[in-house]
């Protein structure tokens, strides 16, 4: 019988975490995410033995996922904007090594030390690459407490998949509200074989060596072909989430928390005679592209609705090519 | 690839152990870290831990130790070398764990890490270079530079009223309760590699009990760096930076 609970958004990703056989996690306090990492200092060690440590830095703690990622185990942290900036070049060190873990971004609003309110400012960081050179991190946007758990389950089981960073890419409110939420299984993600970590080489291999340094041109060259690879490949772990969409005149695009009040338009809209719908992007990265594609030849224009200035609108309007006009509304702090 | 050691009928004296792998090291003639790398790995091999080592190579000169030590290591982003110690230590209690830093790499950019590693108590050994320049990107200024010291960025010497005075970092770690064992050692002559190794076995054996950080300065030198033969580097050693960096223990454990 499931179980169902009423919970933070943060609790539940922390909890899910913890049920998730999450090895490690590294962090450092910053709002609106501090729940994750005071959940787990409660509760994660004396239930599995999972090592739960509050670094000095967000510096600290992106460079201690690497160590305890690169042997092998499942670890994660989060922060919010600002810590997660100063994490990027950890970030893009553990995309070159092609470390799995998992970083929360439970996001504010910036620039700056900007506000502890909800934005999703920070969609070209996580989508982009975030640090210096080609990469991409595997990113979940969840939009609902439910989500945040989930998304733990499958940002792991992504990024051991792909050995690839995985980023769940929430924000304050998502973190903050009470929802009520089914959480994952104890024990239901199973652990991963990973022959390359730093376990103490043993005679029957070579040593193995986690790093990002490639200094022959050649070895660099071949290392991003291989990783551009891996980013085609992830296409197929596209998700996303169609709400009236079949007869849609007008749609609607919006991720995380904006697409529930995407959805709730809808209604109105539908209400009104306007045959609206809408499509949430569930992975930022890969982004549903072939999907807004085939949608903007059906549909007489999009909105993309946002909680920043225009960051996801880019990518809609390289998926629809022009087909369809692409409008924009954005709210930046309030 | 296996090498086979002709003796000849002579005796054996000394041996390439095999937790060094089978590679000429890159660095310049004379630098002091072949021989710390040597020394790390003889204590490796001595003490039988080759499977149960796990090392963090830095940015700087030694980024490619791993190419040399024929052990499991992670290579750290600049200065975080021991917060990726810390986060392998922590999830692999069992295993000894180093990190293996410059000075650059411990002392200006990774001071926050390096600090804070030893005040939790990391059971980890922490292996610091100071030969007082930035060796790799061309001999610039380093946070433990001597007063007047010429380098790349200090062209006129360094002066502590500009810059401050070069920053005894391993006298700081000296005083966190966290810090085992802490001393400061040198590879310039025989009898110093020897005290060195006998620091670096300690070191492993503290760790297996679990007490807390052990610290190993050594005050090395960088010929290139400095601009000088590989033979006038032991006099500037002697003669400029044991003066200001003495060698010896600055903490032992009680018992």
């Amino acid at each position: 019988m499931k179980q169902i609970k009423l919970m933070k958004g943060n609790e539940a990703l922390a909890e899910a975490a913890i049920r998730c056989g999450c090895d490690a996690y590294f962090g450092y306090p910053i709002t609106p995410q501090s729940e994750v990492l005071e959940y787990l200092s409660a509760n994660a060690h004396k239930r599995t033995g999972m090592v739960v440590l509050q670094a000095e830095s967000e510096v600290a703690s992106i460079n201690m996922v690497y160590g305890a990622a690169g042997t092998g185990k499942r670890i994660m942290t989060s922060s919010s904007s600002p810590g997660i900036s100063l994490m990027q070049e950890g970030l893009s060190y553990i995309a070159s090594a092609q470390l799995p873990c998992l970083v929360v971004n439970v996001t504010r609003g910036g620039p700056g030390l900007g506000t502890i309110q909800p934005s999703q400012g920070d969609y070209f960081q996580a989508v982009k690459g975030g640090g210096h050179g080609d990469y991409h991190l595997i990113v979940l946007a969840p939009s609902s407490v439910q989500e945040m758990a989930d998304h733990v389950f499958e940002g792991f089981r992504l990024a051991e998949k792909y050995r690839n960073p995985a980023m769940i890419l929430s924000d304050g409110a998502l973190g903050q509200m009470m929802e009520k939420v089914v959480l994952p299984k104890e024990g239901s993600l199973p652990k991963t074989e990973k022959p390359w970590a730093t376990t103490g080489k043993t005679k029957d291999r070579n040593a193995n060596v986690i790093t990002s340094l490639f200094i022959q041109p050649e070895k660099m060259e071949q290392i991003n072909i291989n990783l551009q690879a891996k980013y085609a490949e992830l296409q197929k772990e596209v998700r996303f989430e169609k709400f009236s969409c079949d007869d849609a005149e007008v749609l609607l695009v919006a991720f995380g928390l904006s697409a529930r009040v995407c959805q709730k338009a809808v209604d109105l809209a539908r209400e009104k005679g306007i045959k609206a719908g809408l499509l949430r992007p569930i992975t930022l990265f890969p982004f549903p592209t072939v999907e807004l594609r085939k949608l903007s030849e059906k549909v007489d224009f999009m909105l993309v609705v946002e909680m920043n200035a225009g960051q996801m609108v880019e990518d809609v309007k390289l998926s629809t090519m022009g087909r369809c006009p692409v409008h924009f509304k954005g709210r930046m702090g309030e | 690839m296996e090498t086979e050691v002709m003796t000849n009928g002579l005796e054996l004296v000394y041996e390439k152990p095999d937790t060094l792998k089978d590679v000429p090291f890159h660095y310049c003639p004379g630098c002091g870290h072949s021989v710390v790398h040597r020394v790390l790995m003889e204590a490796v091999k001595e003490l039988g831990i080759q499977e149960e080592t796990i090392g963090v190579a830095p940015v700087g000169c030694s980024v490619f130790a791993y190419h040399y030590m024929n052990i499991d290591m992670q290579e750290a982003a600049h200065g975080r070398a021991s917060a990726v110690a810390t986060g392998i230590k922590r999830v692999l209690p069992h295993r000894y764990v180093f990190s293996y830093q410059g000075d650059g790499d411990l002392a200006a950019i990774g001071t926050a890490e390096t600090i804070h590693t030893v005040n939790r108590g990391e059971n980890i050994l922490m292996v610091f270079i100071n030969n007082g320049i930035y060796g790799m990107t061309g001999g610039q200024m380093a946070p433990t530079s001597l007063v007047g010291q010429i380098t790349s960025t200090s062209p006129y010497g360094r002066k502590p009223a500009e810059v401050g005075y070069p920053l005894k970092i391993t006298d700081l770690i000296a005083q966190l309760p966290g810090a085992l064992f802490v001393t400061r050692q040198a590879v310039h002559t025989p009898n110093a590699v020897r005290k060195l190794k006998k620091a670096v076995l300690k070191s492993f054996e503290y760790q297996k009990q679990k007490r807390g950080t052990c610290f190993i300065e050594v005050v090395s030198n960088c010929p290139s760096g400095w601009k000088m033969l590989p033979k006038d580097t032991i006099a500037y050693l002697e003669e400029q930076m044991f003066p200001y960096y003495p060698l010896g223990d600055l903490k032992v454990p009680k018992d």
